[in-house]
């Protein structure tokens, strides 16, 4: 969905932390969304309790050691950061007396020790950044892959319920949230922090009274804060959901221009997208003024604290119960304990919403692929024939949807090896879930599929795509070139092979005649590649693969004709001997088949060679003869 | 595969000209123009902000020599009002400040994206082939944040810490010259390392964008292809590639991090150096009474207080630095010139009055609002009617060829001369490839030919505004695009004040009854944010969009590829009707959609090769009998 064009720099932005947890409008307010609340409408998936933290304690355990070593190395940094202060107290109360009386002692250990904190403050901070960077990015590096490879491992349902847009904004935005906190909120955050801690520790040491002055002006800070947090949280989120609006509404636009075009839409969602654009303005006015208003109150208390403990040092001093030096000391001191003030708000913020962005992915993490990879795989049978095809078998096999819709009930079935068999019948009959189920991109509520009589689930995946392949109606193209794309059918294959497969579907011609031949890059100038190409690109692909059991769901809706005659002569020559199930609208497909099953409301309703169906006064019979009617 | 390490999606661009920031951000100005007097005035109470904090150095200076020097502690409460009050001016000048802009920066931000949003809607369709949608998604959001972040910030920062620095250095060489000049020593190699970094780390910068970028698209396709990664059990090389690339990311996002380690430890270390160099040089002239012990604590004080100015300097820079780039990215889309503007210049080229005018005029229509454009139809449609009545869809010496393809490669589509008479129906049969979907493209003027014409009812289409065009001309495409909206409405958005009772004839030539079916009926919200439909379900509502508004012409993109043949039967009988009263182009793969119209043309190779009825085809043209029956066709090669 959003391809964010990440990174924008240094720490700018922590005040749009916000915005990475942005586009979840959808589903809460979606009427069509299921009155249950299915838990797949939401961002958030379910997670046992501490998902989130063990989350994070996996992705930083592993470097434990190097955490430690930046934690010290901040520890040791700040002390020397703010040793200054604590120097010119020693030089005003000490090295100046000395200096009158003739001793350069002091004044030199100052000038020592100011040199030696100042390098050595600027040498941590180098150490701190390129360990605390190598940190984070091994962590974001984890992350991203554990994001990446999960998504591809849970099972076809999962993605066919948890929306492709939303899966992609869990590995590039809210990874993007995680990444801002790291590289920029958290080193800050923790400064914020230990400079307090140290700040108070000295004050209290240089002076009870003075120190613990500073102390209690925390406390009115920490309410303003928490305020604050509390008030941005909701107007951020008010925002976010603002211009998750927008990006819809733009993204449906830009992706369907020609619609958008061909029916004048453009002055109606001109219209639209300001009303979308006005709310969030609106409400991104008030986020800013809410963080003026946090700024203002912060300043006001930080600057009367440093007016009141000023006043109070001064009065001492010219009473004589304090030293000059200390009053100086103090005064440098509180004005860097309350610089960092208005900038605390931003952090937290971009902490919040990395926390929210981590219990999402947590959620998704937690997901277990209801197709699970066998913990102790079985090898496929060596061959019983000469012929490449092997039998397919349904052993009593049901399939409902966890949710309890019952979408195929118990039945057996089975298909020889090396035969042809079409699935016809209406959109709902169950043709689809039959091919998946033998694709295994589900599994069997109850009963087994068997390939030569193993289970498909004993199968490790590679050794089950060198049995079963499915070639589907949506043939979509990976980046790379043409060649890259029918590869994927057989990583390993020579051009020479890529050829020969590309040929034997029909798809040479229009591939040798694009500007670079199979090394056009389809995302690319001139790789402009038609609907019908796409699928024979697709078909190529499974040629390659050179499986035992081929699954066509609908792979030649976008053909002419003599697409599907070339892929229909390719089932009988390369193809040949293969098991093949062909799921067609077109009955055209029908004709090369051995074996037709009728298919309604999931149970198969004939079963026989097409001519006998044909001769027959079944449903099939009925389909025919429409069918040829319609041919002339 | 996906390891491919190019910008994807993002169409090449011109060898980059050196640019300058200043020049790329001062396009901003007629965006900021309409607020500019609160700009200005947030700025100046800013810079006044800034320098109150210096003099509360020079109260605390006065504290420590007057009253506490003498022991006098009444006198102390004086210096005590004077910083509180001091404190509260400071803190309520920056709040007037931020209040000043918090409106106006949003009104920016919004005013830029609604421009960009208009000006998208009504680029060349070849544009958004050429640009994924991410990309330009990512300007309209990521980029104007940045925008809106530079104006909050840099902007304002960038003069009024410029101004602090020097009144800061003029009060600290005031007070002492050579402890001044001491403080001022690093300040120099400061700013000129900052803007060293700044280019260096900037390169880095777009290269961690760019590379997040193809992680993005990696993402994305291992996410839509899910099916085939799975059927083909190809998990590990994907995660490898995956690997590859995050990897790279890594790198460079290590590189990048030494980077800002450098220029941290010099912004930390430089500073201090001087400021300890002060401080025991301070000491011994105060030791040797040539400098009062407060002017010292002054002097550090305003030293601290100088340090943010003076580092802040190197990010704000930064910052201006990823603002020009957001602001080159967004008017690298806003300069492309819109499909009227295009029109208008080609015309003013070819020192055509007459086309010229009408350009104007459809300029004119489209500015204003709805309302003008139903008087101007009746006129042309008047004058025309005069002139070529009931002419039809005619295609004259039509070349067409994509605006990127190489020179030496042949057109898409040459030569193109065809006639549909008024009320007929023509199929477009072709091979895959062959160009009957560009064809399709061209009459509604989603591209524009390279050669020829295309006129309706004798009017060339260039001389229509384009409203008008898109409003005699309704099209179903290929694939069957749904908004986040009503059934209803979606079905409804092919006409403008179509009925009630349009949508229900609509859906019925569509036989998208299927309708009445959902949960609320034609209420229900379909597309991306509502109920997901079936493909011959979109198909027949996109089909059902077509011929709500019962147009003049109609062109069908193989509208009933998807359905099953029941359904497609059923379509055909009502489809029909509708025919017998339009003029409609037909894309057909299939016999049966062939049946539907009176004379069929063949597309081969970007020209047509034969016109006739299917039964004159079927007999004379080898290539069309074999791509509807699919009979080897040897003997025609």
């Amino acid at each position: 969905m959003t391809q964010t064009a990440a990174g924008t720099g240094t720490g700018t932005n922590a005040e749009e932390g916000a915005d990475g947890a942005a586009d979840e409008p959808r589903a809460a307010d979606k009427p069509g969304a299921a009155p249950d609340g299915d838990p797949f409408d939401r961002d958030v998936l379910p997670a046992p309790k501490g998902a989130t933290f063990s989350l994070l304690r996996s992705l930083l355990s592993p470097r434990r050691g190097r955490v430690w070593v930046a934690a010290v190395l901040l520890v040791l940094q700040q002390a020397a950061v703010q040793a200054g202060p604590l120097l010119v107290a020693y030089a005003i109360d000490t090295a100046v007396p000395a200096f009158r009386d003739g001793g350069h002692g002091p004044l030199i250990a100052v000038a020592v020790a100011y040199l030696g904190c100042s390098l050595a403050s600027g040498a941590l901070q180098y150490t701190f950044i390129r360990t605390s960077a190598r940190i984070s990015q091994d962590v974001l590096l984890d992350l991203r892959g554990r994001i990446f490879r999960h998504a591809q491992a849970l099972s076809v349902d999962f993605h066919e319920r948890y929306t492709s847009g939303r899966l992609i904004s869990r590995a590039t935005t809210d990874v993007e949230s995680l990444r801002e906190l790291l590289s920029e909120g958290l080193e800050e955050l923790l400064g914020v922090a230990l400079s307090g801690v140290y700040i108070s520790v000295v004050l209290l040491y240089l002076d009870w009274g003075l120190g613990g002055a500073a102390v209690l002006s925390f406390w009115p800070l920490y309410l303003l804060v928490r305020r604050f947090q509390r008030r941005s949280m909701l107007v951020y989120r008010k925002r976010s959901t603002a211009i998750a609006a927008v990006i819809v509404k733009f993204t449906e636009t830009m992706n369907g221009i020609r619609p958008v075009q061909a029916f004048r839409r453009e002055r109606v969602n001109d219209a639209d997208f300001h009303e979308l654009n006005h709310r969030h303005e609106r409400v991104n006015g008030d986020a800013i003024l809410e963080m003026a208003r946090y700024v203002v109150g912060s300043r006001l208390v930080a600057n009367a604290a440093v007016a009141a403990i000023v006043l109070w040092g001064a009065y001492r001093v010219a009473s004589g119960d304090l030293a000059l030096g200390v009053l100086a000391a103090a005064a440098l001191y509180l004005r860097r304990l309350y610089d960092p003030i208005d900038r605390l708000g931003m952090f937290l913020n971009s902490y919040q919403s990395a926390a929210a962005s981590l219990e999402k992915i947590a959620g998704l993490l937690t997901q277990r692929p209801s197709v699970a990879e066998p913990a102790d795989p079985k090898p496929l049978p060596p061959r019983s024939s000469e012929l490449p095809g092997r039998e397919v078998v349904f052993d009593c096999v049901r399939f409902a949807y966890r949710t309890g819709g019952e979408v195929l009930p118990t039945f057996d079935l089975t298909l020889p090896a090396g035969q042809t068999v079409a699935v016809v019948g209406a959109t709902g009959a169950g043709k689809s879930t039959l091919a998946k189920l033998l694709a295994r991109f589900y599994d069997p509520t109850s009963g087994r599929v068997l390939l030569d009589g193993v289970d498909l689930r004993e199968l490790a995946t590679p050794e089950l795509r060198r049995g079963v392949v499915m070639v589907t109606q949506e043939a979509f193209l990976f980046s790379g070139t043409v060649a890259d794309n029918i590869a994927i059918g057989r990583p390993d294959a020579t051009r020479a092979e890529i050829e020969h497969a590309a040929k034997a579907i029909g798809a040479h011609d229009f591939i040798a005649a694009l500007p670079d031949g199979y090394d056009t890059d389809v995302r690319k100038r001139g790789g402009r590649i038609s609907a019908g190409q796409r699928q024979l690109v697709a078909f190529a692909r499974a040629l390659l693969a050179d499986p035992s059991v081929l699954i066509l769901d609908e792979a030649t809706s976008s053909l002419d004709i003599p697409g599907e005659r070339a892929v229909q002569r390719a089932m009988h020559t390369v193809l040949h001997g293969r098991t093949a199930v062909v799921i067609a609208h077109r009955l055209s497909t029908v004709e090369i088949a051995d074996r037709v099953l009728v298919m309604a409301d999931g149970r198969i309703v004939e079963d026989g060679s097409p001519e006998r169906l044909i001769a027959g006064e079944g449903r099939f019979a009925a389909l025919h003869q429409a069918w040829r009617e319609s041919l002339v | 595969m996906a390891a491919t390490n190019e910008r994807l999606r993002e169409p090449e661009k011109e060898p980059r000209i050196k640019r300058s920031a200043t020049r790329s951000l001062s396009r901003l100005w007629p965006y900021v123009r309409p607020v500019r007097a609160r700009f200005l005035t947030a700025a100046g109470v800013a810079a006044v902000a800034s320098c109150m904090g210096l003099v509360i150095p020079l109260v605390l200076k006065w504290l420590v020599d007057g009253p506490v020097a003498d022991r006098e502690p009444g006198g102390v409460w004086l210096g005590g009002a004077l910083l509180l009050g001091l404190g509260v001016a400071e803190a309520g000048l920056f709040g007037v400040r931020r209040w000043l802009v918090a409106r106006p920066l949003a009104f920016v931000e919004a005013s830029m994206r609604a421009d960009l949003y208009r000006h998208l809607q009504r680029l060349p369709v070849s544009f958004h082939d050429r640009w994924a949608s991410g990309q330009l998604l990512s300007r309209a959001t990521t980029d104007l944040m940045l925008l809106r972040m530079f104006l909050a910030f840099p902007l304002t920062f960038l003069v009024v810490n410029g101004v602090t620095v020097l009144v800061g250095f003029a009060i600290l060489l005031a007070q002492q010259w050579t402890l001044g000049l001491v403080l001022l020593l690093p300040a120099i190699p400061l700013i000129v390392l900052c803007s060293v970094f700044e280019t260096r780390y900037a390169v880095v910068a777009r290269t961690v964008q760019d590379q997040t970028g193809d992680l993005t698209t990696v993402v994305e396709e291992g996410v839509l292809g899910i099916r085939i990664v799975k059927g083909f059990g190809r998990h590990r090389s994907q995660a490898r590639a995956f690997r590859a690339l995050t990897g790279r990311v890594r790198s460079t996002e290590l590189h990048k991090a030494g980077l800002l380690a450098t220029i941290w430890a010099l912004i930390m270390t430089l500073p201090e150096l001087a400021i300890g160099a002060a401080l025991v040089l301070g000491t011994v002239q105060v030791a040797d009474g040539d400098l009062s012990a407060g002017t010292l604590v002054a002097f550090l004080s305003t030293a601290l207080t100088l340090r943010w100015p003076v580092e802040s300097l190197g990010f704000l820079l930064a910052m201006s630095q990823d603002a020009a780039t957001a602001t080159d990215r967004f008017f690298e889309v806003m300069d492309e010139p819109t499909a009227e503007q295009s029109t208008a210049e080609q015309s003013t080229a070819e020192q055509s009055t007459a086309e010229q005018s009408t350009a104007e005029q459809s300029t004119a229509g489209q500015s204003t609002a709805g309302q003008s454009t139903a008087p101007q139809r009746s006129t042309s449609r008047n004058g025309t009617l005069r002139t070529t009545p009931q002419d039809g869809l005619r295609f004259e010496g039509l070349e067409f060829r994509y605006a990127d393809a190489p020179p030496d490669a042949p057109p898409v589509l040459a030569g193109i001369d065809l006639h549909i008479r008024s009320g007929e129906t023509m199929a477009l049969v072709g091979a895959t490839g062959s160009g009957k979907t560009t064809l399709t493209a061209l009459v509604p003027r989603l591209h524009e030919p390279t050669h020829g014409r295309i006129t309706l009812d004798g009017r060339d289409i260039t001389t229509l505004p384009r409203d008008e065009l898109r409003e005699l001309v309704a099209v179903a495409f290929e694939e069957p695009t749904l908004f986040s909206a009503t059934a209803g409405e979606n079905v409804l958005m092919g006409a403008a004040g179509a009925a009630e009772a349009d949508l229900v004839r609509a859906l019925q030539v569509a036989q998208a009854d299927f309708v009445h079916a959902l949960p609320q009926g034609a209420d229900t919200q379909v597309g991306e944010q509502g109920l997901s439909l079936s493909g011959g379900q979109r198909q027949r509502l996109a089909l059902a969009r077509a011929v709500v508004g019962q147009p003049r012409f109609l062109v069908l993109d193989d509208p009933l590829s998807a359905l099953d043949v029941h359904t497609e039967a059923l379509v055909e009988a009502a489809l029909r009707q509708v025919l017998a009263t339009t003029t409609a182009l037909v894309v057909a793969h299939r016999p049966s959609t062939v049946l539907l119209a009176d004379r069929v043309a063949l597309l081969s190779g970007g020209r047509i090769a034969a016109v006739g009825t299917h039964h004159q085809l079927l007999g004379d043209s080898a290539e069309y009998r074999s791509l509807m029956s699919g009979i080897e066709r040897e003997e025609a090669r």
